[in-house]
């Protein structure tokens, strides 16, 4: 089982199967509090999951997590970190390995996966950047090993921009304002199986620390 | 029990087993902090999620335990930087549900004070706790550790070690600003030049008996090297600074001992990174002798931020029987000192 977590833009957390099959979820979609709100969503996800997939009745059993999925943006830096420490933290208790996981790439899938008879034209996944900016990432289809095709990396564009700079890459545009906990573990999952994970070591943080270096010193005046 | 904290720009773990110290692990993002000649929240909560990890695994490795010999998480939910602070908030919640552990949140301050009990000598209350750091500058009254700590005074603006700071600048001296003042003021006259106490005037001391306030002072000093600058004169660094140490020593060791004597208590404890500050200590134990006040003054190592002193204060509370906090609380960058632990679930 895989425990997957993503606070890039609400706070989403989630358990599958090996094969894919959601045990539990839990979410809000509260833009901050993420802090206050993850570790009442580990525990109902670990308690829920102990049941068996969703709609199960089974008698409880230990969840046997093999990995942790963490979500590692584009999202606010913020709270884009709360779920990164918790995703290392909780793997670190449990001994398991985590697995970085691009953000956007779970949002693609959700959307690849959303209807599997669909024949699904380029699109771009649009999430909220702040600042009046989004964070985009351009995909086409689904490969062999069942992961989205990134056609591009995730970029940061002006708010008014975004549908030329969508129309240069000719993709439809995906607003998405909640990153599926599931499709974050899935992602993982896929990935670990073909063994394609990638080493995010940090946060895709697209801008450089908000700081302004020191100038010349500023006179007091008499 | 393994407490974490990340409230500033050092990320801390401690490891305790009731009142001893197995470990007290510390990873500091000040050298990445230097270039902007003080503490960028941004920069000090990206550090923290990239220490966080190593410094648990070398935290358990220090005290020769594994994460099964944890019987409970401890973590500071303020008061400090907020982006900072939710990093560990994450990392501590998820680690106690990983682990089916119970949780402790508590209050950065109160844990300064706690830093003392793992120095292995009997602690008695009450005490005035004079707590400075870069973060902060606060006087509290400690009846007792886990039920009564009244705050009686703190800044009004900068807290002392961001005094420092901004001071070593306007003598082009580099951050932080503590041991390079120190440096600098070994060769000067603390008497040379008389700047201001700030929070001392007759009018003050009405409301603010126990504030503190550096803006004043940090502007006198300012203005003082720019009268110096503009006519020329030689203007001596060692007396800027040892006089400016002065002031800060002064006003600090002033007000604690003040309110010993108000409050009859006649202890005083120290906490908190600007203690490394050999005048500020000499001049404390020396005026407290004087005062038939008794210091006292954990290890530095126990006075800048740590995550020991968070775990040793969530061990005081479980030894005198209080629950496990919730997991519902988050950062709180202003939690009162009042606030012992959070989220009480009773
Ligand atoms: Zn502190």
């Amino acid at each position: 089982m895989i425990l997957g977590i993503d606070t890039s833009l609400g706070t989403a957390v989630a358990v599958i199967d090996a094969d894919g099959a959601v045990r539990a979820e839990a979410a809000s979609a509260d833009p901050l509090g993420h802090a206050e709100i993850i570790g009442s969503l580990l525990q109902s996800v670990l308690t829920d999951a102990a049941h068996g997939p969703i709609g199960a009745t089974g008698a409880p059993e230990p969840v046997a997590l093999t990995h942790v999925a963490a979500g590692m943006g584009p999202g606010p830096f913020t709270g884009l970190r709360v779920g990164i420490a918790a995703a290392r933290a909780f793997a670190l208790g449990r001994g398991i390995p985590v697995v970085p996981v691009r953000s956007h790439d779970a949002a693609a899938l959700a959307v690849l996966l959303a209807d599997p008879f669909a024949d699904v034209p380029r699109f771009a996944v649009v999430t909220d950047a702040r600042r009046r900016e989004f964070a985009f990432t351009v995909y086409e289809g689904i490969d062999d090993d069942g992961l989205p095709v990134r056609i591009t990396e995730e970029s940061l564009v002006a708010r008014d921009d975004i549908d030329a700079a969508l129309a240069e890459h000719g993709a439809e545009r995906r607003d998405t304002t909640a990153i599926p906990g599931a499709m974050v573990a899935l992602v993982a999952a896929r990935a670990a199986d073909a063994g394609r994970t990638e080493d995010l070591g940090e946060p895709l943080y697209l801008r450089a620390p908000d700081v302004t270096m020191p100038g010349p010193r500023k006179k007091v005046g008499q | 029990m393994l407490g974490i904290e990340t409230s500033c720009d050092e990320t801390g773990i401690g490891i305790v087993r009731g009142r001893t110290l197995l470990s007290n692990t510390i990873a500091s993002s000040m050298d990445e902090h230097a270039r902007y000649g003080g503490v960028v929240p941004e920069v000090a909560a990206r550090a923290h999620l990239e220490a966080l990890q190593p410094t648990i695994e070398a935290a358990l490795a220090e005290a020769q335990v594994t994460l099964a010999d944890i019987d409970a998480v401890a973590v500071t939910s303020g008061p400090g930087l907020a982006g900072a602070l939710m990093v560990g908030v994450g990392a501590a919640k998820a680690l106690a549900v990983s682990l089916d552990k119970p949780l402790y949140a508590v209050n950065h301050l109160v844990g300064h004070i706690a830093a003392d009990i793992l120095t292995g000598e009997e602690v008695e209350y009450p005490t005035v706790a004079l707590l400075v750091s870069g973060g902060h500058t606060s006087l509290l009254l400690v009846r007792d550790l886990v039920s009564d700590v009244q705050l009686l005074g703190e800044t009004m603006d900068d807290a002392a070690g961001e005094a420092f700071d901004k001071i070593a600048r306007v003598l082009g001296l580099p951050y932080p600003g503590g041991p390079e003042i120190d440096r600098a003021a070994a060769t000067g006259d603390p008497n040379a030049i008389r700047f201001p106490r700030g929070m001392s005037r007759a009018s003050d001391m009405a409301e603010h008996r126990y504030d503190f306030s550096f803006s004043g002072l940090k502007t006198a000093v300012a203005r003082f090297v720019e009268q110096h600058e503009a006519t020329g004169e030689t203007l001596s660094v060692p007396d800027v600074a040892a006089s400016f140490r002065e002031a800060v020593v002064d006003v600090l060791v002033t007000k604690a001992l003040d309110a010993c004597a108000r409050h009859g208590v006649p202890r005083l404890l120290l906490g908190g990174g600007v203690i490394a500050n050999k005048r500020l200590r000499d001049v404390a134990l020396e005026r407290a002798e004087a005062a038939g006040v008794a210091v006292r003054i954990p290890p530095l190592s126990l006075c800048t931020d740590n995550g020991a002193m968070i775990a040793a204060l969530a061990s005081e509370l479980i030894m005198s029987g209080h629950p496990a906090s919730t997991l519902a609380f988050g950062a709180d960058s202003t939690l009162p000192v009042t606030t012992i632990q959070v989220a009480t679930s009773s």
